[in-house]
């Protein structure tokens, strides 16, 4: 029998699954598994002799397919039936429900009035288009000359606060935010300027955590004019 | 009092984000801000009154003239392509993190059955979701939330206001 098949770009396994589902009419609480299993397995089958790229987890369903379709042809034990075997199928019908939700969450976003594509304010380009200018002549930099930097303050700061206990807390997380904030606001600072405002020691190791953290997150970059020059911490832009 | 309204509709348009009414009361120092809301409510009125090309949105926290949502297609002409995309999978991706938040990565790839890696990068670097901690299990994976950006391009006031997901608490049980 030849299936009638909509080359569908899907967002996943579940997604191809509900697909099939709303295709064959089927009562998502009643799934006949064998039937579906073979659609599933059919729709592999062509995604890969069209050599579309397929992702492992689209295989890890097909293998629970079989696995739910070779428990259900077992016969149910006598001894076992006070306990009530669940339905083998029940912790799948939960993740494609629960993955319905949140496809239908996605689309109802999606008919929101967005800004940049249904709404728009001000146009901000000026200030972009020179931002651009100015990194065109920047050199960037290694984690080393972050290293470098963070040292020569280190070294400038008074010794002799050797025994105080700070029982204040701090997390890295929060340091993180603060500096994308202040980023935010003014769109480039200088490396001194993020470190160098705060006294203690501590505070200026979760600095300097945080600041790596997000260069490796790419929330950040980091750049220098000339050898030896400021330091500039500025937002990643996006692409 | 009819001065005081001017500058405020002044202080929205010049601002390059949504603008709080605490803002507003920093700068107009001697003006109560029980006033200042009523007078963002008249110049709401008076936009909505005018049916012109922009109207205010009250959006993020704040307020923010806005092209009306007619003219998009116009608005696209002068700048050329289609302005902001965001594809299926990252939509998803989104959706679960701002009904979900604070949630780790782990949580959004059981949900959507896929690895959310890609997407979520994507969604960081365009700021509608930012790291909010790490949490406190073996691993310490990374815990994620969304943005006030994202507040502003999705047109919500707050999270309060995203639409209920139907059903979703008896799912979880």
């Amino acid at each position: 029998m030849a299936y009638e098949i909509k080359l569908d770009i899907f967002e996943g396994p579940l997604d191809l699954l509900l697909f099939l589902i709303k295709k064959n009419e089927i009562d998502i609480y009643n799934i006949p598994i064998a039937l579906i299993t073979e659609q599933y397995l059919e729709y592999l089958d062509m995604m890969r002799s069209l050599n579309l790229d397929l992702a492992g987890e689209y295989l890890v369903l097909a293998a629970t397919l079989i696995h739910i379709k070779s428990k259900m042809l077992l016969p149910v034990e006598e001894d076992d039936h006070d306990e009530e075997d669940p339905d083998p199928r029940a912790e799948l019908v939960r993740q494609l429900l629960e993955y319905q939700l949140y496809k239908e969450a996605a689309m109802q976003l999606g008919t929101r009035p967005l800004l940049d594509r249904d709404v728009f304010t001000r146009g901000v380009m000026a200030e972009e288009l020179s931002d651009q200018d100015d990194q065109a002549m920047a050199i960037e930099l290694s984690v080393f000359d972050l290293v470098d930097a963070f040292y020569k303050i280190v070294s400038t700061m008074e010794k002799g606060e050797l025994l105080e206990i700070n029982t204040e807390k701090m997390s890295l997380a929060e340091r993180m935010n603060e500096i994308m904030d202040k980023l935010a606001e003014k769109r480039n600072l200088t490396f001194m300027e993020l470190l160098g405002e705060h006294a203690n020691r501590r505070m200026l190791i979760y600095t300097f955590l945080a600041i790596l953290e997000l260069m490796r997150q790419r929330m950040i970059r980091i750049y220098q004019a000339s050898s030896f020059g400021v330091i500039r911490v500025c937002l990643a832009v996006e692409s | 009092m009819e001065e005081n309204k001017a500058i405020i509709e002044a202080l929205i348009f010049a601002s390059e984000y949504p603008l709080s009414t605490d803002k507003i009361a920093d700068i107009l120092s001697d003006v109560k801000k029980d006033d200042i809301d009523r007078m963002i409510r008249e110049l709401m009125r008076e936009y909505e009154e005018r049916s012109g090309g922009l109207y205010l949105q009250e959006v993020a926290g704040g307020v923010q003239f806005r092209t009306r949502e007619s003219l998009g297609a116009w608005i696209h002409k002068m700048r050329g392509g289609r302005g902001m995309m965001l594809t299926p999978a990252a939509m998803e991706t989104l959706a679960v993190v701002a009904y979900r938040q604070p949630v780790v990565k782990s949580e959004i790839d059981k949900i959507r059955g896929v690895d959310v890696s890609g997407s979520l990068r994507g969604l960081l670097e365009k700021k509608f979701v930012r790291i909010m901690g790490r949490k406190d299990v073996p691993g310490k994976p990374i815990i994620y939330g969304t943005t006030k950006k994202f507040l502003e391009v999705f047109n919500l006031k707050d999270l309060s206001e995203l639409p209920t997901l139907r059903e979703l608490k008896d799912l979880q049980e």
